[in-house]
Formats: structure tokens, C-alpha cells, sequence
């Protein structure tokens, strides 16, 4: 099951560019989140603070608390634990190329040391029919590498990936903006399953993307938060000058 | 807009042109990179190929004088030198490597580590061979396949680590992330995923660096010597072929020459096996549609 999470001033620099500037957000947990806005405003630095990805670069620096359920992600734990209790997918599909679609979907156990056959065997299965995949690739599981899928396959198979190590919270960082339009859908229609088991946190450019997944949605600019409600009222009715011109088009 | 036309028609029949010449220049530069190795393979075959017989491979050296024989010691001793060369050179050279491309990436001790396997490339391998010797032979007061090996596992380094940080460095950013978005520990997924994904390229390296100290001479002149009988002790001088080979190209008889003709064109031979071997085994497994 999902869990919240809880965001209290939360600080991002890359070098000397501060990106974030004072985050402040409770995202509900088994419900989707949706995050807007133009193009380096810092929501994918933002979502990248939540399974502490954002420090792999040794220039950035993080302030601030993230909780997720009852941890502080900053001070309870390691970023190797966070990982394996905040699932990612990214922006494109990143399949391991030498790995078959199996190997693929069980890497995230299977590196950390599991090897009982029969479950991963199950854990492969359940997470291709969650990931919507299952069907497509049966047949050629162990036989085709991950890399031979087309795009959609491969990212439907990214999220199954993820949802194999069992996730509590599932980041997608612009998960359909590098597919085709069907693929997309196909995305869009896993995120409304996917998100009454999971806590889910999307990023996108897209917005009626955010308005068909999304029960609430985060605008961000500059670097900053500037709204957050209900999808509905976001789209319909924001109480902030700058959000409206965004979501109407006037800039970004 | 006559004139717009056959103006279009004039340009597109230079490009045309251009075209033509810059495949031709290619196909040209092709054969001139091609020609070399074929030339010398078909003149070793033509020089080496008759004194090739069992004996060769089954015989150690004749005493002077008498005609016959063979490099079976040599073919033997060439093995273990490259087996121990092998197992010094190739796992220092990927650890520097991953540490180049994985853990250093922008440091100053990186730079500096890079720019010294730079430089220890550069070094003549004669100046290797006498650096081995005061380093091993003179402290053990004898030659040994052991200081032989260790000179050409020395070499071998540099290619190696060089090769593995590039193999390391094109592999995506990307691939890491997810790795590391999974939980997976830094150290496993450098390992398991990183390294494998590069892993051809790194083979390549590792394979090419073999493939040139499997014809060093000089500084196995200095470190194993050359044995005239069967050795296979890691303690005591061991023939190799380019020593034997050395060794019969400057002789006075005949018969020696046409065995060091033999032994070239069998060195040349085994390079190309071991290294189509490792290459067929590292490509099995690799599955339909990996990159």
C-alpha cells in the first residue's frame, strides 16, 4: 500500500543555481500527484529529492525534510534503502541492454540478492500484468533483450521494473513524454490502476495529462511552489494570477 | 528560372561527384589499412608454412648443428607468460579503469592516474624489461618466467585501463540511474550493470592489449631469457616464441631462419585464435536485440 508524504522546506542547489526554494507540499497517499510547469522550474529536481536521486550529482545539496510515512528520508535511512521504498521511472526508457525482459523486470531483486526462483518467477509475472505488458511478452520473456522492445513496451516494462522491488511510492518523471500517442494512453490508463495501490507522483508537461490522471496538482515556477489543490481547481479555477496564465497558455 | 534550373542540375552533379570521390577515398583508405597485415600473413605463410610439421609443435629446440626440432617449449612458455601477464594486467587494469570512469570522474588524482597510464603507454618496452630486471631478476639473482610475466602484465595495464574508462564513459547516464533508482548499491551496479554493458568494448581492449605484448621481445630479453628445454616453473628462465624467434633470425644456419619463419607465422596464428576465442565465448549469451 501507498503511504504519504510529507515535504517541509525543502532546499535544492545544483552548484551555485538554487532550484528549489522552499518546498512545502503533503502528497496523499494512494492518490495520483500531478506536478506542472515550464521547463526548469525545478519539478524534476523536486521529484528527484524524493528518493534522494537528486544527490548523485556531486555538485548538488539538499535542506529540508521529506517524509515518507513514518520516515524522514534525510536523516532515517540511506539513499539505497529510500530507493527500494520510493520506485522511479524516468523521462525515456532505460532498459538494461544486456538483459533479457525477465532480467529486466527482476534486476531491482536480484542485485540486491534475492534468488529464489519460483518467486521471482510469480514477482516477473504480477508486475508485467500490473505494468500492462504481460500479454505482449510472454512468449519471449527470457529470450529477447529488454532493448528489443519498441519504446512504450520498453517503458511499460521500466514500470514494471520498479514495481517489482514493491514500492510504497512510485515517482515518474514526464513518463510518456518521449512515446508515441497511443503508448501514452496506455500509460495513462496504468497510472489510474496503479494509483490505488501506490502513492503516485507525476511529472508532466502535459497538461490534460495532469487533468486525466492526476486528483491533485502542483504548479511550480522558478524554482518555487506556487499552488497546490485539487486537479479540478487548478484547472478550473486557481486562486493564483500566475498559475492561470500558465495553465491558459499565456507563457511556458 | 531557366537558369535557377540548370543551376540546381549543375550543383547536384558536383555533389554527386563529391560523393563518389569521398567513398572512393574511403574504400582506398580501407584497402591501404587491410593491405599491411594481409601482406605480411601471405609472406609468413609463403616463408614458414613448409617447416611447419608435428615436430614443430611437439619438439623442444635441436642442439646446433643438427637439423630438426621444434618451439613446443616455446609455444608452452609464450602461454604462461601471457597467463600470468593476463592475470596481473587485466584485473588492475579494469579496477583502474572503473575507478577512472565510475568513482574519480573529474578529480585531481584521476587526472593524474590517467595521464601516468598515458605516459607508462608510452614507455619503450626495452626500458620495461630492464626496469623489471633490477626491480625482480637482480633482487633474486635469476631470470624467471614470474619477472617475465610481471613485465608484460605491467604493459598491459595502461591499454586496459584506458580502454575500460572510455567503454565505462559510453555507457549512458541513464542505465545508472535506473539502476541506482532501484536500490541497487553503487558498487553492484558499477559491477553488474555498468561494467557489463561495456563489456565487449572492455574485452576488446583487454584482448588488444594482449595481443601486443604476445609479441614482445625486449623485455622478456631482460626477465624470462629464453630456455633452450622444457621449463613451465614460474622460478626459472622459460622460452617464448618471439625469443626464439629472435634467437633464430640472428643465427648463421638455414635451417633456424625457415624455424623462425615457422614460429612467426604460428605466433601470429595463436594471437588470432586466443583472441577469436575470447571474443566467440564473450559473445555467447548476448541476447537478440541488445545493443
Amino acid at each position: 500500500m501507498g503511504v504519504g508524504i510529507e515535504v517541509t522546506n525543502l532546499n535544492a542547489w545544483y552548484g551555485a543555481n538554487h532550484t528549489l526554494q522552499d518546498i512545502n507540499l503533503p502528497i496523499p497517499a494512494n492518490h495520483a500527484t500531478a506536478l506542472i510547469g515550464p521547463s526548469g522550474c525545478g519539478k524534476s529536481t523536486f521529484v528527484r529529492c524524493l528518493n534522494r536521486m537528486h544527490e548523485t550529482n556531486p555538485i548538488a545539496r539538499v535542506t529540508g525534510s521529506v517524509r515518507i510515512g513514518d520516515m524522514d528520508i534525510y536523516a532515517d535511512a540511506s539513499p539505497v534503502e529510500i530507493r527500494r521504498r520510493v520506485g522511479m521511472v524516468f523521462q525515456r526508457p532505460n532498459p538494461f541492454p544486456t538483459m533479457s525482459i525477465y532480467d529486466n523486470v527482476a534486476s531491482g531483486l536480484k542485485l540486491n540478492g534475492y534468488s529464489n526462483r519460483r518467486a521471482l518467477d510469480e514477482i516477473v509475472e504480477r508486475s508485467l500484468r500490473n505494468a500492462a505488458l504481460w500479454d505482449e511478452v510472454k512468449d519471449d520473456l527470457k529470450k529477447k533483450s529488454g532493448a528489443s522492445l519498441s519504446g512504450g513496451q520498453q517503458q511499460r516494462m521500466c514500470i514494471a521494473r520498479a514495481l517489482a522491488v514493491d514500492p510504497e511510492v512510485l515517482l515518474m518523471d514526464e513518463p510518456a513524454s518521449a512515446l508515441d500517442p497511443v503508448s501514452t494512453s496506455k500509460i495513462e490508463d496504468l497510472i489510474f490502476q496503479l494509483k490505488t495501490q501506490y502513492t503516485i507522483v507525476i511529472v508532466t508537461h502535459n497538461m490534460q495529462q495532469a487533468a486525466r490522471v492526476a486528483e491533485k496538482t502542483g504548479f511550480f515556477l522558478n524554482g518555487r511552489m506556487v499552488e497546490f489543490d485539487s486537479t479540478h481547481k487548478i484547472f478550473t479555477n486557481p486562486s493564483d494570477k500566475r498559475t492561470e496564465d500558465y495553465i491558459t497558455g499565456r507563457f511556458g | 528560372m531557366k537558369a535557377g534550373v540548370q543551376q540546381n542540375k549543375v550543383r547536384s552533379a558536383i555533389r554527386t561527384m563529391v560523393d563518389h570521390l569521398a567513398t572512393g577515398l574511403a574504400i582506398l583508405a580501407t584497402i591501404l589499412v587491410v593491405a599491411p597485415l594481409i601482406a605480411i600473413f601471405a609472406y609468413l605463410i609463403y616463408k614458414g608454412a613448409s617447416s611447419l610439421n608435428l615436430a614443430f609443435f611437439t619438439q623442444i629446440p635441436k642442439p646446433i648443428g643438427e637439423s630438426g626440432g621444434g618451439m613446443a617449449n616455446a609455444i608452452v612458455g609464450s602461454g604462461v607468460l601471457l597467463g600470468v601477464a593476463s592475470l596481473l594486467g587485466i584485473p588492475i587494469g579494469i579496477g583502474g579503469g572503473i575507478y577512472l570512469a565510475e568513482f574519480g570522474r573529474g578529480t585531481r588524482f584521476a587526472n593524474a592516474v590517467r595521464f601516468t597510464a598515458d605516459v607508462l603507454n608510452g614507455v619503450p618496452s626495452i626500458v620495461m624489461g630492464i626496469a623489471i630486471y633490477s626491480l625482480i631478476v637482480f633482487q633474486q639473482k635469476h631470470f624467471s618466467a614470474l619477472s617475465g610475466g610481471v613485465a608484460l602484465g605491467i604493459m598491459m595495464i595502461p591499454t586496459v585501463t584506458r580502454t575500460t574508462e572510455e567503454m565505462l564513459l559510453m555507457v549512458p547516464n541513464s542505465i545508472r540511474e535506473a539502476a541506482l533508482g532501484l536500490g541497487v548499491p553503487t558498487w553492484r551496479s558499477v559491477l553488474s550493470i555498468t561494467l557489463k554493458t561495456a563489456s565487449p568494448g572492455v574485452i576488446t581492449g583487454c584482448m588488444l592489449a594482449f595481443a601486443r605484448v604476445a609479441g614482445e621481445t625486449a623485455p622478456l630479453i631482460f626477465t624470462a631469457l629464453g630456455n633452450q628445454f622444457w621449463s613451465t616453473s614460474l622460478n626459472e628462465p622459460i622460452a617464448a616464441l618471439p625469443l626464439q624467434i629472435y634467437v633464430y633470425a640472428i643465427s648463421p644456419y638455414d635451417d633456424q631462419h625457415r624455424l623462425a619463419w615457422a614460429g612467426a607465422l604460428v605466433l601470429i596464428i595463436l594471437i588470432v585464435l586466443a583472441v577469436s576465442l575470447v571474443r566467440y565465448v564473450a559473445s555467447r549469451g548476448i541476447l537478440k536485440g541488445a545493443s
